[in-house]
């Protein structure tokens, strides 16, 4: 690979810097990162650390362990169904088991080991210091720790969920028929899916404007690539789950009836939106595990991935498609064949690029000098099993092949197949590959090998039963089935195969525990070529000594004198003169310097904040709605303390120079700056969870022949027009205030601001008012439920515009903000662009579609 | 294709919106016939025998799809440097982002066609 064409202007940065030549200057240097980045100790404190390897550990260690305990609910179920007419285990708790199982897997094991590793990784993939915000690291942390022992720990007093994992109405609506358990799996949940949120916010920002210079969207690595595609799908993917769980709390907890057939409602609307998040799903833990094979596969090919754009193609083409498959897991609910046949074919044709990048990793191999190392032999095991599993879901992607198959066990041998296939060994195999990464000690090949073994038997002496019992009529989720069904056998062996699985999962920990006796193994043990594999064996909590200058896909090889480079601080920024925690941000396409960014430094804020807000949702969960709603105030209390004290910091100078010559800014505001687009990706994840509630009215429309009801009030016209206007105005004033803020009017600048306050908190009650007025009945019909739910959630987004603005105009008047620093009111500005979009939604839908249908219905 | 044409292709600005472009006509092709098929079911009760709307909808995302892949197929032969095209240069990473649109856009032209394809065979909301 040549070294950047002389045509780049990126030549300039590269010329050495003799300035660093004097060893004296790099001890010192080093002593001040080392000061700056050291983490907190004591018994407590060392908890409220930020920095990325310390929390990605944490993070990722509580994922294994959320993971091995679900893995215990498997074998007790395996036990259970052993033998046929067993009594080991109650169908009561049979059902928490599974339930529980499944939604372990999914929730607090594969997206949140996917945030882990992200988390420990991303940085050091690109050369950065940290993440953007690693407050918010911690924060998604702590509210997955939270979240998930509440849920799992629930199984404990017999009160775990127990409808499924993905929890279908009017089984687990009605309060009935399902006890707390389907409230602590909704809020729960929730609870975590907000951290999900959160990881992704990060992770998009990271991987947009992180990266080291030079190193442009060609030639970022392919991890990256997947992060960025897995990480936007989860906002996409993740709040019509939001959403959904909005409308199943408010039947459950008030009585609105959504999911009630009788009453107007919908079950199949939960389906939808449950599948919307949920298909993707599959994806959003597959792809970060093949991004794990991109990185290790060219480590062992030794040379570079082929197909490179190829990879890109498969990545995006499989994001997008993964959104037309939903309602295949809704084949057997009676929609025309019509739909069904639309989502039979996308999934057909997701089959091509996930096909793409498999041929990809082969090529690679192929054209490569194969070395045999343990991880890729989890890699190449792990691709059969997976490709196993994808075959099958060629299979019941046929409509017809699925009303025989659905909800057999012939669907539980196809997910178990693709998720261990394309999911858990990767994982495994990726464990074996970055262990040296975080520990600087590499695992046992030996015991690697054995337990590979192990598991590959183990997971298709399982699973690859399972087909033919589902073929021959076992149902899912039974807790045993009688001897005359003649499945005795098969389920037997499926049995011990989950046993010898986990003998092979017991190896791997065991190896795990043996690490701290073993020596520390060399630098870059593999000989890999990216970025990460700079780490020392002796972690140095800074995490990249220079933040070096990229011109290759595969820096350590190809750039000659790389690696010394950068350790000699020869590259960019390797000082912390003022003592701070800092990164260079970078532009998105070509990855250009444009700022360096002072990082959050360790503080309790954000675990109290996870407490504050878990308090909500557990609350919740009890019906003490009191005290919830106290904890909702404590949660407001602690995100205004942790935004005032720890963001958009006005710095003692405008810019620093980063070595060679070149000198950025400490500030940016408006779209180049990463709180920006944290603003903007979050209110994308908001805008998506609103939709969900909007499909829900015209869900409803298209299901009733007269919607809304003729014999019921509407909100009428007067008020939601009102409350859009309000809103409108809110809006313009506070667009209006930024831009006058920006020529220096200041007290303009605050008078609009205190205007748009007032407007804002006025529409709030117009909002509300059309339902009120017409005195809507939200318990009687889904009609009036829908409508308050679409007024509510608006004006509850103006309450929060409220409380923004309320928030830039005391960053003025406190000094915060000034026309040169004005990150605050552009931010804000972005959240208006947003509440202004839901309003015109929300208001034409409620107050004009009335007069719309009532037309077409008589 | 006219000299002109051709330099003016090659002028126009890449980034991740335009890569994303034909994939996002596939999303919208395919919400769109959702919501024909659905619709059509739930408050016609049939779809017509020659759906014109739907023909139009499914004509129209693949010449988009197709201006796209063009587009990107010509910003993808920019003449510059030696292969392989994965140094850090502006024409690489131009080369890049197009030749992935490209990918796209084969990918989103085959997706949309499988997605049209059932209303050829099926006739009837059952």
């Amino acid at each position: 690979m040549s070294a950047s064409a002389p045509s780049s202007p990126d030549a300039l940065y590269a010329q050495d810097r003799t300035d660093q030549n004097d060893p004296a200057i790099r001890a010192a240097q080093e002593e001040r990162l080392r000061a700056v980045w050291k983490p907190p100790s004591g018994l407590f404190l060392r908890w409220t650390d930020v920095n990325n390897n310390r929390v990605g550990v944490w993070y990722t260690l509580t994922a294994f362990g959320f993971m091995l305990f679900a893995g215990i609910l498997a074998l007790i179920m395996r036990a259970q169904l052993a033998v046929p007419d067993n009594d080991l285990v109650s169908a009561n708790t049979f059902n928490q088991l599974f339930t529980l199982h499944g939604s372990t897997m999914m929730f607090l094991f594969a997206v949140p080991m996917f945030e882990a590793v992200s988390i420990i990784l991303l940085p050091q993939l690109l050369g950065a210091r940290d993440l953007p915000f690693p407050r918010l690291s911690a924060f998604g942390y702590w509210s997955f720790l939270i979240g998930g022992v509440f849920v799992t720990g629930s199984i404990f007093f017999d009160a775990a969920p127990d409808g499924g994992w993905f929890m279908y109405p009017p089984l687990t609506t009605r309060t009935d028929l399902s006890g707390l358990g389907a409230d602590i799996w909704m809020l729960g949940l929730s609870f975590i899916e907000v951290s999900s949120v959160a990881a992704a916010v990060e992770l998009i920002v990271g991987v947009l404007k992180c990266r080291p210079p030079g190193m442009r969207l060609n030639l970022m690595p392919l991890y990256a690539w997947y992060i960025l595609v897995v990480a936007v799908m989860i906002l996409f993917a993740f709040p019509p789950l939001i959403a959904g769980d909005v409308l199943f709390e408010m039947e459950r907890l008030l009585g609105w009836p959504f999911f009630d057939a009788a009453k107007g409602g919908d079950p199949l609307l939960w389906q939808h939106l449950f599948w919307i998040f949920g298909h993707p799903e599959v994806y959003i833990v597959f792809l970060p595990s093949i991004a794990l094979f991109a990185m290790l596969i060219p480590t062992f090919a030794q040379r570079h991935l082929l197909g490179y754009p190829w990879i890109v193609l498969a990545a995006v083409g499989t994001a997008f498609l993964s959104f037309g498959l939903w309602v295949h897991h809704m084949f057997a609910t009676g929609l025309p064949k019509i739909s069904l046949a639309f989502f039979s074919a996308a999934s057909e044709a997701v089959a091509i690029p996930t096909g793409v990048q498999i041929f990809a990793f082969i090529a690679t191999l192929w054209a490569g000098k194969v070395k045999w190392a343990t991880p890729l032999l989890y890699a190449v095991g792990s691709l059969a099993i997976f490709t196993i599993g994808g075959l099958t879901g060629v299979m019941v992607a046929v409509a017809p092949f699925d009303w025989q198959a659905h909800d057999t066990y012939f669907i539980v041998a196809h997910l178990h197949y693709v998720l261990i296939g394309g999911t858990l060994l990767p994982l495994f195999g990726g464990l074996y590959y970055y262990w040296p990464l975080v520990t600087g000690k590499k695992l046992s090949d030996r015991i690697g090998r054995s337990a590979f073994w192990v598991m590959f038997v183990g997971a298709n002496l399982a699973f690859f039963p399972m087909h033919l019992s589902g073929l021959e009529g076992m149902p899912r989720r039974v807790f045993t089935y009688p001897a005359e069904l003649g499945i005795g056998g098969l389920n037997l062996a499926s049995t011990l195969g989950a046993f010898l699985f986990a003998a092979g999962v017991l190896m791997i920990c065991i190896d795990l525990c043996l690490s701290p006796t073993r020596p520390k193994a060399a630098r870059n043990p593999w000989h890999a070529g990216t970025l990460e594999w700079l780490a020392m064996p002796e972690d140095e909590d800074w995490g990249v000594r220079s933040v070096p200058l990229i011109e290759s896909r595969y820096p350590i090889w190809d750039q000659p004198g790389f690696v010394q480079k950068v350790d000699e601080g020869r590259y960019f920024l390797p000082d912390a003169e003022e003592m701070r925690r800092e990164t260079i941000i970078t532009s998105v396409i070509d990855a250009r310097p444009i700022q360096v960014a002072r990082l959050g430094t360790p503080s309790v804020i954000p675990m109290i904040t996870a407490v504050a807000l878990g308090s909500v949702f557990i609350l919740t969960t009890y019906h003490l709605y009191w005290w919830a709603l106290a904890g909702a105030i404590a949660t407001l209390a602690c995100v205004l303390t942790w935004l005032w004290t720890g963001t958009a910091e006005i710095p003692e100078k405008p810019e620093k120079p980063i070595g060679h010559g070149i000198t950025v800014p400490l500030y940016l505001s408006g779209p180049s700056a990463s709180g920006w687009w944290a603003m903007f990706i979050t209110m994308m994840a908001d805008a998506t969870a609103f939709s969900g509630l909007v499909f829900g009215y015209y869900f409803f429309w298209t299901i009733h022949p007269d919607f809304p009801p003729a014999d019921m009030p509407d909100p009428g016209v007067f008020w939601p027009m009102a409350a859009l206007g309000l809103t409108v105005i809110g809006w313009a004033a506070t667009v209006a205030a930024r831009e006058i803020h920006a020529r220096g009017q200041v007290s303009a600048a605050r008078a609009l601001l205190v205007l748009a306050i007032a407007v804002t908190l006025a529409s709030l009650a117009a909002g509300l008012a059309g339902p009120w007025a017409a005195g809507m009945q939200p318990k009687t019909h889904v009609y009036p439920a829908i409508v308050w739910t679409l007024a509510i959630w608006t004006s509850a987004h103006a309450g929060i515009g409220a409380i923004c603005q309320s928030y830039t105009l005391a960053r003025s008047l406190g000094g915060k903000m000034t026309p040169a620093y004005d990150a605050d009111v552009r931010n804000i500005s972005v959240y208006m662009h947003f509440l202004l979009f839901t309003a015109i939604v929300t208001y034409l839908t409620i107050g004009l579609f009335p007069l719309a249908s009532g037309g077409a219905a008589a | 294709m006219s000299k002109r044409l051709k330099h003016r292709i090659r002028r126009l600005d890449v980034s991740l919106w335009t890569l994303i472009v034909p994939p996002t006509v596939w999303a919208v092709h395919f919400l769109f016939s959702y919501l024909w098929a659905a619709l059509n079911c739930a408050k016609v009760g049939e779809f017509a025998k020659f759906p014109t709307l739907f023909a139009v909808g499914t004509v129209l995302a693949l010449l988009v799809i197709a201006a796209a892949g063009v587009i990107a197929w010509i910003q993808s032969r920019m003449p510059g440097d030696d292969p392989p095209h994965e140094s850090g240069t502006d024409v690489d990473r131009l080369r890049f982002i197009a030749t992935s649109t490209l990918l796209l856009a084969g990918l989103s032209f085959v997706a949309v066609i499988f997605t049209a394809t059932p209303v050829l065979f099926l006739t009837d909301c059952r």
